[in-house]
C-alpha cells in the first residue's frame, strides 16, 4: 500500500534521510522507532509533502501512485493522513469548521457528495465521543488553548472524521497519560485496523505498541532503517536502548 | 447591446446636445464632463430639488474651490482631474416599481453576479416567508427599487433615497444634513456635499426598534462616473436600527473617484449598527483602473447612553481613505469600530477610526485587522481623543496586522490624546506573517493552498466578522478568500 524505495531527503541542504526503503502492505501497522534526530519526523513530513523537505533520490508510491508528485492536499484526498507531533493552532477557526471544510474538500476531489452541516456535526460528535472527548471542544478554535494531551486526542478525532486509508502518526503518544494512551491506542485500532488500511506509527516508546500491536517494527537510525522485526524488537529496545540495538 | 457601447453613444449624444443647453432637459442621462456651478444646477434640477437644496450644494461647491486635497495619509494618490469626470449618470427614467420582477433583467443579472444572498433574492422576488431585509438598490446614483416600504411605514421608520427624502421630508433633512459632517469638514466631504448624486435616508422614531435589517447595494455602472453617495441615518430616542451596506464594481479601465459621506445621528439611548462590505474594483495586478475610495463616515452619539457600532470589511478599491468615527458627546455613550482591511497586488489602504470622547463615562472599542498581500500597503490610522471634561473614559484598541509574502507593507499609526487623567486607555498591536506551519497543517487535511490561506485569514479576522449579521458574514468570508486568490505561492 505504501512503498518507500531508497528515499533520500534533505532539509535546508542537510541530508536527513539516507536511503529509506519500507513497504507497508494493506491491513498492516508498522512502527518506526529511533533515537532523536534519526529522521523519523522528516520521513513523516516528506511523505505528507511538507514544503522545504526536498527529496534528492528514491521515491514513494501510495496505492500504486507516485506519492511525491502530489500536492499535500491531493495526498490527503487520496487517503493519506498525518497525525502531527506538534498540532498547529489556527485561531478564529473552530474544529468543526476546519474539519468540515477539510472533509468536504477531500470529498469533492474524490467526486463524492459533500456532507451537509447536519450530517457532519453528527459524524463529528460520534467520533469525539468514541475518543472520550467532550464534543463541545470541537466548537473551540483549532488547538488553541488545548493541553498537549488534548491536542493529540483531537488529532485522533480528526482521523476518525476524515477516515483515511493510511495514517502516519508522528509521536502521537508523546504527552499522553496512561489512560489517554489506552484511549488513543483503542482509537487507532478502531479507526485504522482494517484489511484495506495501513498505519505507519512513529514512536519513541514501546508503551503505545502494547495497545496497538504493530505487525512490524523498524528502527530508523541516521536516516536509514537499521533493523526490522516484530514487537519483540520494540521490547528489546525498551530495555537495551538504541545504541546497543545498532551494534 | 454592450453596456459600454451604449454608454458611449449616450455620451456622444449628450456632448452634441450640450451646446444648446442641458440644464432643464430631463431626458438626458449624463451631466456633461467636468465640474462647475452649471453641473451642480444640472444635478439639482435632475432631481427636482427645492431651492434650499441647490443653495446648500452651491455653498459647498464654493467652499470646495478654496480647499486642498488631503496629503497626510500614507497613500500615493495620482493627481485627479476633477474636470475630466462625470458627476451624474442615471439609468433611464422609469416609473417606480412595486416589486423586483418589474426590475430591468439586466440589473437583476448584475445583482446575481454581485452574489446577493439567496435569501435576499427571495425577498426581492417576493417569496413568502423569506427573511425580511429591505433593499434600497442604488444603481448609478439613482434608487431604482425600494422594497418593504409599507412595513417600515407601519413601524414609522422612514427609509428613502436621499433624493426622495429631500422632497418628502425636507424638515428632517434640513435639520440633520451636514450636522455630523459639516460641508467644510474635508476636501472630499465638501465635494460630496456639492455633487452628491444619491444615497439613503433613514429615520427611526422614538422608541422604535426597526423591524428589519436595512441594506443598500451600491454599484458603479457607467464608465468614468464619479460616485458621490450621501447617507443620513437619524435614530431618535431609544430607537434601534441595523444598516448594511455592500458594494462591488465591474472591471474598469480608468480610475474612478468615489467620495461618499455617511452621517449618523444618535439621540438619547439610541443604538445604530452600521455594517459595510466594500468590494470596489481594486484595479488589475499593476493597480490600473481601480476605484479611489475617499469616504467620510461619522456618527454623533449626541444623547446620553447612545451607541454606534461601525463594522467594515474592506477588500476593494485601488485606494481607500476612510475613517468611520464616533463623537461620543452624550454621557455614557458607546462607540465601536470593528474593521478588516485587506489589500493585495498594488492596493493602498489608509483606514481606521476616530473616537472623540466628550461626555463622561463614554466608552470605545477599536478592533482593527489588517491583511496585506502582494505589493500592497495597509495602514491603520486611529485617533482616541479624551477631552478635559470627559471623566472616566475607557478605550480599548487592538490592532493586528497579517502579512502574506515579503513585498507588502503594514503600518499602524495610533494617535492618543488624553486631556483627562481619569481615562483608561489600552492599546495592543501585533504584526505577524502567515505561518507555514498553519498552511501545511491545513493543506495536510485536504485544503488546497488558496482555501488554506482563506481559512487562516478568516480566522485572523474572526473577531470582526462575527460582528456582522449572519448572511453578510458569509459573504465577507468568501470575499476575503476571493480577494487573496493567487497571493501566495
Amino acid at each position: 500500500m505504501l512503498e518507500i524505495t531508497n528515499l533520500h531527503a534533505t532539509v535546508a541542504d542537510k541530508p536527513i534521510l539516507n536511503g529509506v526503503s519500507l513497504n507497508v502492505p494493506a491491513g498492516e501497522v508498522h512502527a518506526i522507532m529511533g533515537p532523536n534526530g534519526s529522521g523519523k519526523s522528516t520521513l513523516a513530513y516528506v511523505l505528507a509533502g511538507r514544503p522545504g523537505y526536498e527529496v534528492s533520490e528514491g521515491g514513494a508510491a501510495f496505492d500504486g501512485h507516485d506519492l511525491l508528485a502530489m500536492e499535500p492536499h491531493e495526498r490527503a484526498a487520496a487517503g493519506l493522513f498525518l497525525g502531527f507531533q506538534y498540532p498547529v493552532e489556527i485561531p478564529g477557526i473552530s474544529y468543526l469548521q476546519f474539519l468540515r471544510e477539510s472533509l468536504n474538500s477531500q470529498r469533492r476531489a474524490r467526486g463524492e457528495a459533500e456532507l451537509s452541516a447536519g450530517e457532519f456535526i453528527k459524524l463529528a460528535r460520534e467520533q469525539a465521543q468514541l475518543l472520550d472527548m467532550d464534543a463541545e471542544m470541537l466548537k473551540r478554535p483549532v488547538n488553541v488553548g488545548f493541553s498537549g494531551g488534548e491536542k493529540k486526542r483531537a488529532e485522533m478525532v480528526q482521523m476518525g472524521i476524515l477516515a483515511p486509508k493510511f495514517a502516519i502518526l508522528d509521536e502521537t503518544d508523546s504527552g499522553l497519560d496512561i489512560d489517554a494512551l489506552r484511549i488513543v491506542g483503542d482509537g487507532i485500532n478502531r479507526i485504522m485496523r482494517a484489511p484495506d488500511k495501513g498505519v505507519l506509527l512513529i514512536t519513541h516508546y514501546e508503551r503505545l505498541l502494547e495497545h496497538v500491536r504493530p505487525d512490524r517494527v523498524h528502527v530508523l537510525q541516521a536516516g536509514r532503517i537499521t533493523r526490522s522485526g516484530d514487537i519483540d524488537l520494540a521490547r528489546e529496545l525498551e530495555s537495551t536502548g538504541y545504541a546497543e540495538a545498532a551494534a | 447591446m454592450n453596456e459600454a457601447v451604449k454608454n458611449a453613444e449616450l455620451r456622444d449624444k449628450i456632448a452634441q446636445d450640450y451646446e444648446w443647453g442641458f440644464v432643464s432637459d430631463v431626458e438626458q442621462e449624463f451631466a456633461p464632463k467636468g465640474l462647475s456651478e452649471d453641473t451642480i444646477r444640472f444635478i439639482s434640477a435632475k432631481k427636482n430639488e427645492p431651492e434650499w437644496m441647490l443653495d446648500w450644494r452651491l455653498k459647498a461647491y464654493r467652499a470646495w474651490l478654496e480647499m486642498e486635497e488631503v496629503s497626510w495619509a500614507k497613500l500615493d494618490i495620482p493627481e485627479i482631474d476633477y474636470q475630466n469626470a462625470y458627476y451624474y449618470a442615471a439609468p433611464k427614467a422609469k416609473p417606480k416599481l412595486a416589486s423586483l420582477d418589474e426590475l430591468d433583467p439586466e440589473i437583476r443579472r448584475t445583482y446575481e453576479k454581485l452574489g446577493i444572498p439567496i435569501e435576499e433574492q427571495k425577498v426581492l422576488a417576493g417569496v413568502e416567508g423569506a427573511a425580511k431585509v429591505a433593499v434600497d438598490a442604488v444603481f448609478d446614483s439613482v434608487s431604482v427599487a425600494t422594497t418593504f416600504r409599507e412595513e417600515l411605514k407601519k413601524a414609522g421608520v422612514i427609509f428613502l433615497s436621499i433624493s426622495e427624502a429631500i422632497r418628502e421630508q425636507p424638515e428632517l433633512v434640513k435639520k440633520y444634513l451636514g450636522s455630523v459632517v459639516p460641508q467644510r469638514d474635508n476636501y472630499f466631504a465638501c465635494l460630496n456635499s456639492a455633487v452628491f448624486s444619491d444615497g439613503t435616508f433613514v429615520y427611526v422614531p422614538e422608541g422604535v426598534r426597526c423591524p428589519m435589517e436595512l441594506s443598500t447595494y451600491f454599484r458603479i455602472n457607467a464608465e468614468n462616473t464619479g460616485q458621490f453617495e450621501r447617507t443620513l441615518i437619524v435614530a431618535d430616542k431609544g430607537s434601534y436600527v441595523s444598516y448594511l451596506e455592500g458594494c462591488t464594481a465591474p472591471m474598469r479601465d480608468e480610475n474612478q473617484l468615489h467620495a461618499a459621506v455617511v452621517e449618523i445621528f444618535a439621540h438619547e439611548a439610541a443604538e445604530v449598527k452600521y455594517s459595510t462590505v466594500q468590494n470596489w474594483y481594486p484595479g488589475d495586478k499593476e493597480g490600473r483602473g481601480g476605484i479611489f475610495n475617499f469616504v467620510t463616515k461619522r456618527a454623533l452619539c449626541s444623547g446620553d447612553r447612545s451607541k454606534v457600532s461601525w463594522t467594515q470589511v474592506e477588500t476593494g478599491s485601488a485606494i481607500t481613505w476612510k475613517y468611520p468615527s464616533c463623537i461620543l458627546k452624550g454621557d455614557g455613550s458607546v462607540g465601536e469600530f470593528y474593521s478588516v482591511a485587506l489589500t493585495n497586488n498594488r492596493q493602498q489602504a489608509d483606514t481606521g477610526t476616530k473616537m472623540i470622547h466628550i461626555g463622561a463615562n463614554t466608552r470605545s472599542t477599536i478592533v482593527s485587522k489588517g491583511i496585506s498581500a502582494g505589493k500592497s500597503n495597509n495602514t491603520y490610522r486611529g485617533l482616541v481623543r479624551v477631552l478635559p471634561r470627559a471623566e472616566n473614559v475607557r478605550n480599548f484598541t487592538q490592532c493586528d496586522s497579517l502579512l502574506l509574502g515579503s513585498d507588502c507593507g503594514a503600518h499602524t499609526v495610533p494617535y492618543i490624546e488624553v486631556k483627562n487623567p481619569t481615562a483608561t486607555i489600552e492599546h495592543e498591536a501585533t504584526t505577524s506573517k502567515i505561518s507555514e506551519d498553519q498552511l501545511f497543517y491545513a493543506m495536510s487535511r485536504g485544503l488546497d493552498q488558496e482555501a488554506a490561506v482563506a481559512l487562516i485569514v478568516n480566522g485572523f479576522a474572526r473577531e470582526v466578522l462575527k460582528q456582522l449579521p449572519m448572511e453578510f458574514a458569509v459573504e465577507a468570508q468568501k470575499l476575503l478568500g476571493i480577494s487573496l486568490e493567487g497571493s501566495v505561492g
